[in-house]
């Protein structure tokens, strides 16, 4: 936020905050640690509003839920701002001295009364109004999300109405108040603080800007293209153009988890060559041309960064099978077979390396990490504890480091429109014993494991005719399924639900919409017209 | 800038004529320590509040009629407490004595084998285990008469429900670390709580289901926290059945769990190149020792090439 992409606060801060509010996180399932803390500052007496199209598992432990419809967020948002605007209840001398382009925001949510909220959110609009008041009220509060704000095709816009309301009211750069995007991946912050973004080198230095370019072509030896890159959604655009005609993979599985597996496959079929390095032999791999045998976790040395910027140390404890190698030694072996002279470095080495170009993991040894559990960063210097929050530096005064900027973003329905055709909403997301394609996950054996199902309100199925168990046919304007019906007391008539985990037996994303946002790349995920139909 | 650093205060008091100082809130088991009194502890966990269940660490307090439990009593300015005397070592020794000859303790936390010892706790005094007969469901109000030449025991048959967890409750002994873990000290999800009176106590699920059909959420923090092995993951179970379990050839790496971005820390148990266990350390701020379905379980598919 407001530049660097991380997290703002602390984990421990969410057990000491007044007010937590989940919007668009099923925590309790996706992320059961980080739920503790949340349930302690339950305990330690801080109230809960979840704002979610599900009464989730962690909605059930709020005090208010805003049962929202799909994709609607930012109708409730900006109505929580005009109300806390229109109260009187914003934090004025913060927005004078620590903001910008506060007036634009005020005349743009203007039009977010209570009533128009609740008649495009289908959430009462007095819910909104003691959200809104609570928020307004609290001496520290966080929000915290997940992918039910960014899997949208206006996930940025979304982002930003959430980060208008902390700005209005001081709730960040705070001890307690912050912004907090809880990570769904392991080293998915790792992975963008190390410039695995189309538009940034390590540490979020802009790959369009000369001076920083030169830092790193210096220590590299060579040069480095000087204009950002591609985002997945416009690889996928480039594939379609005949200009992207050769791919690199490198542990993923973008056949089963890209939006529209359908269009996905012609797409990926179309390519010249494809390489594809990971643990297992995935669906993608198949496809390959060629695949190289990676070492997996467990099995290499290196780092991941926590959703609360923590940089922690990864260790090997077991020899890799086979003919696997580690990542570094896989690169560096590819680049030497390109005729450059690339010794293979340790893990610690490349680490050095790069915390001597990112200044906000300068401070980051690893002897350090291993001393400290992890630092959270930014970390500049070996004399440096680490950050448990950002953005402090807007409470100087006068403000340091240039003023946060309020973004006037309106409300978009989701691309996927509603019809007769196509009644129903499909959400997707994450089960609490599974992850993602389940490459991981589908080889150990839970007791709790739900193979794939479509989740249907219990008032939905009366409808259709149909009991737990009984096949249906799932068609939206891309593809058709059948899966078996399970009956979830969380979801509302109108809204089905089913998890990403098992795309063998029930691809969802054969269903999904490959609309994606322009800002980040995302696709909409989240919300899918269906229609369900009874097999008899 | 954080508002958590408050004004430390220093308690002094006595433990044995010698005195101690520690931070307020300190307990007085904390004091006993730093004293350099090792008392034994089942039912105190470091990151739990102490249940006083179990009495194995009571100390004698000068002006307090009955003994005290160290770990849950807060230390007090001028507290004068005597870990030595008569009565509490004859308390200590006899509640480990009876632990012992009710549940089987040979799986136990490494450091109870040296309090037996140090106590002089001879559990056998109590004639061998009716080890074959394993106790019926509770009838209230209708106890058979003592088994004189035999000691009573809580043992019944291991329950292996599924591929994680076995709860082997012969060695339970009652201490409600794994209900307050499952509880309101770390997983708040309320799963077992001890059903039953005097002898017939037991942990149990809602109506005794088996544990697939609980609320149970397979997260194994009760597993963390058991001191008697009492709660196992099937892998360690069935290896120490085997007589497989090596502990003193197995290495413990750190890492971070493969999951979703919270970064909690695990300590990998390897024996022969292969994950025997996972567990993570109570002592790192994101965990305090718990994690979830996958962090402790869903790892088996690495090296899972080799094998199939």
């Amino acid at each position: 936020m407001f530049g660097a992409g991380g997290g703002t606060s602390s984990y421990q801060e969410i057990e000491d905050t007044d007010l937590i509010i989940m919007w668009g996180s099923n925590a309790r399932e996706a992320h059961p640690i980080f739920f503790h803390h949340v349930l302690k500052g339950v305990h330690n007496g801080a109230r809960m509003f979840a704002v979610d199209p599900r009464r989730t598992s962690s909605a059930q432990w709020a005090d208010v839920w805003l049962g929202i419809d799909v994709g609607s967020d930012i109708a409730v948002a900006n109505a929580v701002g005009r109300e806390i605007i229109t109260r009187g209840m914003y934090d004025e001398e913060f927005i004078r001295e620590a903001t910008e382009g506060f007036d634009a925001y005020a005349e743009t949510v203007e039009s977010y009364t209570l009533d128009r909220a609740e008649e495009i959110s289908g959430v009462p609009g007095e819910a909104i109004r003691q959200l809104a008041h609570e928020y307004g009220r609290a001496e520290k509060a966080q929000i915290c999300w997940t992918l039910g704000i960014t899997e949208h095709h206006n996930a940025t816009d979304n982002v930003l109405a959430l980060i208008n309301l902390a700005l209005l009211t001081g709730h960040v750069g705070r001890y307690g108040s912050g912004l907090v995007p809880v990570r769904g991946q392991n080293n998915v912050q790792g992975g963008g603080d190390m410039g695995a973004l189309p538009n940034k080198l390590p540490g979020f230095q802009d790959v369009e800007d000369a001076e920083s370019r030169s830092k790193f072509e210096k220590v590299w030896g060579s040069q480095i293209p000087a204009k950002e890159g591609k985002h997945i959604s416009l690889m996928h655009e480039a594939m379609d153009e005949g200009t992207l005609r050769a791919l690199f993979v490198l542990g993923e599985n973008p056949l089963q988890s890209e939006a529209d597996s359908t269009e996905m496959e012609r797409r990926l079929r179309s390519l010249d060559f494809i390489v594809v390095q990971d643990i297992f032999l995935t669906a993608t791999a198949e496809l390959a041309d060629v695949v190289l045998p990676a070492a997996g976790w467990a099995e290499a040395e290196g780092t991941y960064t926590s959703s609360e910027r923590r940089v922690q140390r990864v260790r090997k404890a077991l020899d890799p099978p086979g003919e696997a190698l580690d990542d570094i030694e896989l690169l560096s072996r590819i680049a030497r077979a390109f005729g450059h002279d690339w010794p293979t470095p340790t893990a610690e080495q490349a680490w050095d390396e790069m915390r001597a170009l990112s200044p906000l993991h300068g401070g980051m040894s690893y002897a350090r990490l291993e001393e400290l559990g992890g630092l959270r960063w930014p970390c500049p210097t070996e004399d440096h504890p680490g950050s448990l929050f950002l953005h402090g530096r807007l409470w100087d005064r006068p403000v340091s480091g240039g003023r946060a900027p309020f973004s006037s973003v309106e409300y978009a329905a989701p691309v996927d429109e509603l019809t007769e055709e196509f009644p129903m909403r499909l959400t997707t997301g994450r089960r609490l014993d599974s992850y993602n394609t389940g490459v991981q996950s589908g080889r150990y054996e839970s007791p709790r494991r739900i193979h794939g199902v479509l989740d249907l309100s219990p008032e939905d199925g009366v409808a259709l005719g149909v009991s737990e168990g009984d096949q249906v046919r799932v068609s939206s304007r891309r593809g058709s399924l059948t899966a078996p019906v399970r009956f979830d007391r969380s979801l509302r008539p109108g809204l089905a639900f089913m998890a990403v985990h098992f795309p063998d037996d029930t691809d969802v994303n054969v269903l999904t919409v490959d609309a994606w946002d322009p800002k980040s790349g995302t696709a909409e995920f989240k919300a899918t017209a269906i229609r369900v139909e009874a097999l008899a | 800038m954080t508002t958590t650093d408050r004004q430390r205060v220093t308690i002094s008091a006595s433990v044995d004529g010698k005195t101690v100082e520690l931070p307020e809130g300190s307990s007085v088991l904390d004091a006993c320590r730093s004293a350099g009194v090792g008392l034994p502890t089942l039912c105190y966990g470091p990151t739990m509040t102490p249940a006083s269940a179990c009495r194995v660490c009571v100390v004698e307090l000068e002006g307090s009629r009955a003994l005290i439990p160290s770990c849950s009593r807060e230390l007090e300015e001028g507290m004068e407490i005597r870990t030595g005397t008569d009565r509490a070592e004859h308390s200590r020794r006899l509640v480990l004595e009876l632990l012992g000859s009710a549940s089987e303790l040979d799986r136990s936390e490494e450091q109870l084998a040296g309090w037996m010892t140090m106590a002089g706790a001879r559990s056998e005094r109590f004639g061998p285990p009716a080890v074959e007969a394993p106790r019926q469901p509770p009838s209230p109000g209708h106890h058979g008469s003592p088994e004189l030449a035999a000691a009573a025991t809580v043992y019944e048959p291991a329950k292996v429900e599924d591929e994680l967890y076995v709860r082997d409750y012969s060695r339970c002994i009652l201490c409600y670390r794994c209900v307050d873990a499952c509880g309101v000290e770390h997983q708040n999800t309320f799963a077992i709580a001890v059903a039953g009176r005097g002898f017939d106590s037991r942990i149990s699920t809602e109506f005794d289901f088996a544990l697939p059909d609980s609320a149970c959420v397979y997260c194994g923090n009760c597993i963390a926290v058991c001191p008697t092995g009492a709660l196992v993951g099937k892998i360690e179970y069935d290896m120490r059945e085997q007589g497989a379990w090596d502990e003193s050839s197995q290495e413990i790496t750190r890492t971070v769990c493969s999951y979703c971005g919270v970064g909690c820390n695990l300590d990998l148990h390897t024996q022969d190149n292969r994950i025997v266990k996972v567990t993570s350390p109570h002592d790192h701020d994101v965990t305090l020792g718990n994690l979830c379905i996958k962090g402790r379980f869903g790892w088996s598919y690495v090296g899972s090439g080799v094998d199939g």
